[in-house]
């Protein structure tokens, strides 16, 4: 099993939440204190330095017009990153490519980054939280559509070496793309694709791809990997290997459960952060209109949102305590969901200090990673 | 069920009466808001108010996605039902379908009517002169489309299947008007093409899309007039439908109008 540390990069400074009427798309920015974010961007950075010593790999995101992340391009973390550690994975997960107005230049940045880190990028594409369609303007109907276009287009773009080539499709124009630099990893970089649906499980499977899902629950996380499986033996004719699963929950480590317990609820912020409003959350046919029906009949109030750290922990979404009882949950959440090769661990969100974080990554590395790394079945060889 | 057949589209909505034909054009909210004008229509003309493919019970089309397909499918309606004199009547987005058929060909046309209309910009870059529909809480909608707010219809009574229905016009709304919003950046070039008699009606309140916006569109219009109604919002056909219908029938049969 691998693990990733992963922080949204979030600017927390703000007036109590609960008078804000969201967060996401129309706050202004006269709350962002550039001198005070310069800091913020520094510790997250530092903290994952940190990583590249504990031989824990690294997970970035961005957003965008949100205090909730502050990265509103990926590739920026990930070229210092790329520069400034040498052994770990630096995994963008993801790169918003049903909003961006370029996938070439997607394409660009990425093989960049790869050869900067020699070859140690994996590439992951999203199509983005409903709340992302405002900053890019791009028509949510067409978005899942877009999404797939820019994927052919990129890994056509990555794969081609006697270009250049020509595209003339529904959403992007090219006369001559032929991309300098080529990607450092032999055929491309892995390639990572997030999800919460089942029929997209099921297609992310037809790829073969690492199909990442986000604090879901473990019962949920299940169904998704089994819809994954169902598209994979169409392709390859095999089941796949556990490494093609990956799942983000929260986590803090301290040297006993009691002294976890406060940190670990610092961490709950992201999702009290998680609010908007109506028109930025649910724009015109981002989901199909039956889904939007059963959802204004049925609002979902339980699971995923709940901010109490032991109910998230039955959920699956939380791992935390000390190193043996974060082993033991991690090992109940492998079993839980039929085996998986990486887990990402949001391990410092809203107010938890610098300090908080870097002890939790310190006693992961040295006393829960030694327990749980052998849980991986045997993983995928070639990159799919 | 389908009523119209054109081009391979299968379309639903309301085909009823007899009389001079007259095709009418919803807007972004779907057909309801002007089915019973429809049906008052009916008893003079011969209505024809076809559901655009994505709204409400409408089957989607997949490679439709601009307010141009729609103008092209309708005047192949028009060549497939061989109408002449035809009087294309628009209500908000239906009124942008219009103005784009009108550029295109008025060949089978014998005038329009455009309704508290959109499609066109007159303003500049850093600002809409349309209610931004993507930028508020649904909530919020019914108090801009009706003056009167007791035309609203009431969500409580709302089946499973106009929920249904909403929520698609809302999605087709979005799929060919989400950018540019609402209006086509060449038509107003364009419109100096309109070669038949064109009336604007507008509601004197509405909140959408603002008389100012319509005196523009009228004047862009060559030979066009104007009636703006009092006490009315977007919907003048609900809000004051008595004189709506009057207006219409005294246009389509040439009897004078006390346009501005």
């Amino acid at each position: 099993m691998k693990f990733y540390h992963f922080s949204e990069t979030p600017y927390p400074i703000l007036p109590d939440l609960d008078t804000l009427a969201g967060l996401r798309v129309d706050l202004p920015n006269s709350y962002y204190d550039p001198v005070k974010g310069a800091d913020l961007f520094h510790e997250r950075l530092d903290e994952w330095c940190l990583c590249d010593e504990l031989g824990i790999n690294i997970m970035l995101n961005e957003h965008h017009q949100t205090p909730t992340c502050v990265v509103p391009n990926i590739v920026v973390t990930a070229s210092a990153l790329a520069r400034q550690t040498k052994n770990v994975r630096i995994l963008e997960l993801g790169n918003p490519i049903a909003n961006r107005r370029d996938p070439v230049r997607v394409a660009e940045e990425t093989a960049m980054v790869d050869v900067l880190s020699r070859g140690r990028l994996e590439c992951g594409f999203v199509r983005g939280v409903p709340m992302e369609i405002a900053p890019s303007n791009n028509n949510p109907t067409q978005s899942q559509s877009r999404f797939w276009e820019a994927h052919d287009l990129i890994k056509k773009a990555w794969t081609t070496h006697d270009g250049p080539f020509r595209w003339e499709g529904k959403y992007f124009n090219y006369r001559a793309v032929n991309i300098w630099p080529r990607t450092y990893q032999q055929p491309h970089p892995p390639i990572w694709i997030t999800t919460s649906t089942l029929d997209n499980a099921t297609e992310i499977g037809r790829h073969g791809y690492v199909c990442a899902t986000f604090l879901v629950g473990s019962e949920k996380a299940k169904q998704i990997f089994d819809a994954y499986r169902i598209g994979y033996r169409e392709s390859f004719g095999r089941d796949p290997a556990s490494d093609r699963f990956a799942y983000l929950g929260f986590s803090h480590v301290a040297d006993s459960d009691e002294a976890a317990r406060e940190p670990a609820k610092k961490l709950l912020w992201y999702m009290e952060a998680g609010k908007q409003a109506p028109q930025w959350n649910a724009p015109p046919g981002y989901m199909p209109a039956e889904i939007m029906v059963q959802l204004m009949g049925a609002p979902r109030t339980a699971g995923f949102r709940k901010l109490d750290v032991d109910f998230q922990i039955g959920f699956g979404n939380f791992f935390t305590g000390n190193p043996d009882t974060v082993a033991q949950q991690i090992r109940k959440f492998h079993d839980d969901v039929g085996g998986i090769g990486n887990l990402l661990l949001m391990g410092h969100s809203g107010h938890m200090t610098h300090a908080e974080t870097t002890s939790h990554l310190k006693l992961f590395a040295r006393d829960v990673v030694p327990q749980v790394r052998g849980l991986s079945l045997p993983q995928t060889k070639a990159a799919e | 069920m389908s009523v119209f057949k054109v081009d391979g589209v299968e379309l639903t909505g309301v085909r009823a009466g007899t009389g001079a034909p007259l095709l009418m054009l919803h807007g972004a909210g779907g057909p309801r808001s002007i089915l019973a004008a429809a049906e008052r229509l009916s008893k003079s003309f011969s209505v024809m108010a076809p559901t655009h493919p994505g709204f409400a019970d409408c089957a989607d089309v997949d490679r439709f996605d601009t307010i141009d397909d729609l103008a092209y499918l309708y005047l192949d309606l028009l060549d497939e039902l061989k109408l002449t004199d035809v009087t294309v009547m628009g209500f908000s987005l239906g009124g942008w379908i219009t103005a784009e058929m009108a550029v295109k060909s008025t060949a089978r046309i014998g005038r329009i009517i455009l309704v508290d209309a959109v499609g066109v910009k007159f303003g500049g870059r850093d600002s809409t002169e349309l209610a931004d529909l993507f930028s508020i809480p649904p909530s919020e909608m019914p108090k801009l489309t009706y003056f009167d707010q007791k035309f609203a219809p009431d969500p409580s009574t709302f089946t499973d299947r106009d929920k249904l229905n909403a929520q698609r016009s809302f999605q087709a709304f979005a799929r060919y008007a989400w950018e540019p919003y609402l209006h086509n950046p060449k038509l107003k070039q364009r419109l100096h093409r309109i070669d038949k008699p064109a009336l604007l009606i507008w509601g004197e309140h509405d909140k959408i899309v603002d008389v100012d916006y319509g005196r523009k569109f009228c004047s862009a219009i060559p030979g066009a007039r104007m009636v703006v109604l009092p006490g009315v919002g977007h919907v003048p056909q609900v809000e004051a439908a008595e004189k709506f219908d009057a207006l219409v029938a005294d246009f389509v049969n040439g009897r004078a109008i006390a346009a501005e």
